[in-house]
């Protein structure tokens, strides 16, 4: 069985954000970029599978700037077999759509039985692509994805997303998008053979023309990115504990208005 | 305080490979979190998580650098860094694995025999089997060439007496690397393993330093083995020296790993901690300090890149890991010590590291050839006159 992991190089989730010169893009200096979380979930399911089956193909695919070579890196030295490097200038600030495009071209080419991807990446929080994505294919898409079984036969895939208070379980036939929520898994650490292994691996560059797509304007543009104000410092109430308990109720209630 | 941040004052990530990088942060990302959660609860009670051995057997710590066995085959560097990050957790979880690969994995890989290397290297390399390495003796530390531990040759085997001391993982191990003297006067390697008769361990306790590690005695009263239980390639104190060297030039990795755990709590620590109205780390006298910690920090790294390039080219000389190990330990212990002094009260308490690793330092100045030995070594060295007493 042929899967394959669309993953996202975000940055680090330590790191902490600035607005860059251009108020429409983060400052990136200094940032050390990661495998989007709920990806490596989506990554750690796909080898899983691949492992239980005891046969088959896991195949990496992120877009974006050369850097993201080292976010495919890391997923071949989790194991995934090789990646796929969507980097073309013609995909310079794609926008959820046009990622999902490029997307769908290269699972086109690719036609793996399975697509496993995030719920959301950590930068942008979005969540966007996974949908689209499956609308362009025409395939089924189950999100926030806690367990997955795919039947021995291959033909479909048994999925159990988080509702509130329980899970919703489905059955999607094959092939299908499943994006992967917290729980699904706990990712494996790269192995050191791994690491040393990966360097082998193949990670080849696609273009849009390699995909018969052409440059395509973003739909959503982006006006401006906001820090968020500085918190108000916090106050401390003095005073005995009857007396500081009255205050705080009153402060609760007249200044914060919050009870 | 903020994750750590890392240590990269002159652009030394440079001089790294791809490769180097993702080990390097797979292993740091390890530590911080499978390990330093558990820390300060073991460091407590005096305990080692002896259940993360085969997870580090997993990611292929151990025997690191050899090739074949199940082993990752990974130059000296990549070795360096995963020694580097292990110590930034602890200095007993990077001893660990010093001695799994350096004493224990090593000198069977070097002087064993096939038969040998067949039987424990895999096992060992997983760490499904725990290795310990017995040279030092209660009377003989700095100097081992006059150790007591005999081995006579007896019929079909060896029948070993005498006693080690300060043994890394003594109690918890199924093999024993003992170095002892022979028949012939001369010192060779044994393989003993645990449930032999006549062989027995003792844990020590009352420890203020390496708290989160086990320490052990060996004990061999009349204990008989195999003949092929002997390491067959090598005779003389060049055997149990060719394997310190392995583990020294760990631990000079591993002291700045111990060293920025210390600078980078201090610095965050200064930068919050106000005073007289400032940041501590306003004042002169606090800047100093970590000014210098920073720097030798970074004199540190060049040191051990270097060191580990050479070894690479196979043209490290023993003196140049005498100088690294002299340098770094000596350096991370100041630094440690200078941290406490930047957290004041507060770097006596072990919700933070500093004191850990403090005391800790402790004891990497001494062990695997003292700071002072060393010194003596590189001395011997340069003017070529022995300064050993003799």
């Amino acid at each position: 069985m042929k899967i394959l992991v669309a993953i996202k190089q975000v940055p680090d989730t330590a790191t902490q954000v600035k607005v860059g010169a251009d108020p429409r893009l983060i400052d990136t200096a200094g940032i050390t970029w990661i495998v989007s979380p709920y990806d490596e979930f989506a990554v750690e399911e796909a080898l899983r599978i691949k492992e239980k089956r005891g046969q088959g193909e896991v195949v990496a695919v992120s877009l974006g700037p050369e850097r993201v070579k080292e976010a495919l890196r890391s997923c071949l030295a989790m194991g995934c077999d090789r990646a796929l490097h969507l980097n073309d200038a013609a995909w310079n600030g794609a926008d959820t759509l046009a990622t999902a495009r490029a997307l769908a071209a290269v699972i086109k080419q690719e036609q793996p039985q399975l697509v496993l991807c995030g719920r959301q990446a950590i930068d942008d929080d979005m969540g966007a692509v996974t949908a689209q994505l499956a609308e362009l294919l025409g395939w089924p898409c189950a999100s926030w994805i806690m367990e997955e079984a795919v039947d021995a036969e291959g033909t479909t895939v048994r999925a159990a997303r988080q509702v509130e208070g329980g899970l919703e379980v489905f059955d999607l036939p094959l092939p299908a998008v499943l994006a992967a929520q917290k729980g699904l898994n706990e990712p494996r650490y790269p192995t050191l053979k791994g690491i040393m292994g990966a360097k082998k691996k193949e990670i080849r560059d696609v273009k849009a023309a390699d995909l018969g797509l052409g440059a395509e304007p973003s739909q959503l543009s982006v006006v401006g990115l906001e820090a968020l104000p500085p918190r108000p410092p916090g106050r401390i109430i003095q005073g005995d504990v009857p007396t500081a308990v009255k205050e705080l109720v009153r402060a609760l209630r007249e200044d914060a208005k919050a009870i | 305080m903020e994750k750590f941040r890392g240590v990269d004052y002159y652009g030394i990530e440079a001089l790294l490979s791809e490769e180097e990088r993702m080990i390097r942060d797979a292993i740091r990302d390890w530590v911080e979190t499978e390990f330093l959660p558990l820390v300060t609860e073991h460091h407590r009670a005096g305990t080692f998580p002896v259940q993360l051995l085969p997870k580090l057997g997993e990611l292929g710590v151990f025997g690191a650098t050899l090739k074949g066995y199940g082993c990752a085959g990974l130059n000296n560097v990549a070795y360096g860094l995963i020694m580097q990050e292990l110590e930034r957790g602890d200095s007993g979880l990077r001893s660990a694995a010093s001695v799994q690969s350096g004493l224990v994995m090593h000198p069977i890989h070097a002087y064993g025999s096939d038969a040998q290397k067949e039987r424990w290297l895999p096992a060992l390399a997983t760490g499904e089997k725990v290795g310990c390495f017995g040279l030092t003796e209660p009377d003989h530390g700095s100097d081992p060439g006059s150790m007591k531990t005999r081995a006579r040759r007896q019929g079909d085997g060896y029948v070993l007496n005498g006693t080690k001391l300060w043994i890394t993982n003594g109690s918890i191990a199924d093999l024993a690397v003992v170095w002892a003297k022979g028949d012939d006067g001369e010192i060779h390697g044994y393989l003993v393993e645990r449930g032999t008769p006549g062989f027995s361990t003792l844990d020590i306790h009352g420890k203020f330093s390496m708290r989160a590690s086990i320490t052990s005695e060996l004990s061999f009263q009349d204990c008989r083995i195999p003949l092929e239980n002997e390491l067959p390639h090598v005779k003389g104190l060049r055997g149990p020296l060719g394997c310190l060297n392995q583990a020294r030039y760990g631990i000079a990795w591993g002291a700045i790993g111990a060293a920025t755990a210390c600078y980078d709590w201090a610095l965050q620590y200064a930068q919050q901690r106000v005073q007289f109205a400032k940041p501590i780390a306003s004042f002169q006298l606090v800047q100093q300090k970590l000014v210098w910690m920073l720097t030798e920090i970074t004199k540190a790294q060049l040191l051990c890149l270097q060191l580990g390039r050479l070894k690479d080219l196979g043209a490290a000389r023993p003196q140049q890991v005498s100088m690294a190990k002299m340098n770094n330990v000596q350096m991370a212990l100041e630094t440690a010590r200078l941290a406490r002094d930047i957290l004041g009260a507060a770097g006596i308490v072990d919700e933070h590291p500093i004191i850990r690793h403090m005391l800790n330092l402790e004891t990497v100045n001494t062990y695997e050839g003292t700071h002072d030995i060393h010194t003596l070594i590189i001395g011997r060295d340069i003017t070529g006159l022995d300064a050993f007493g003799v």
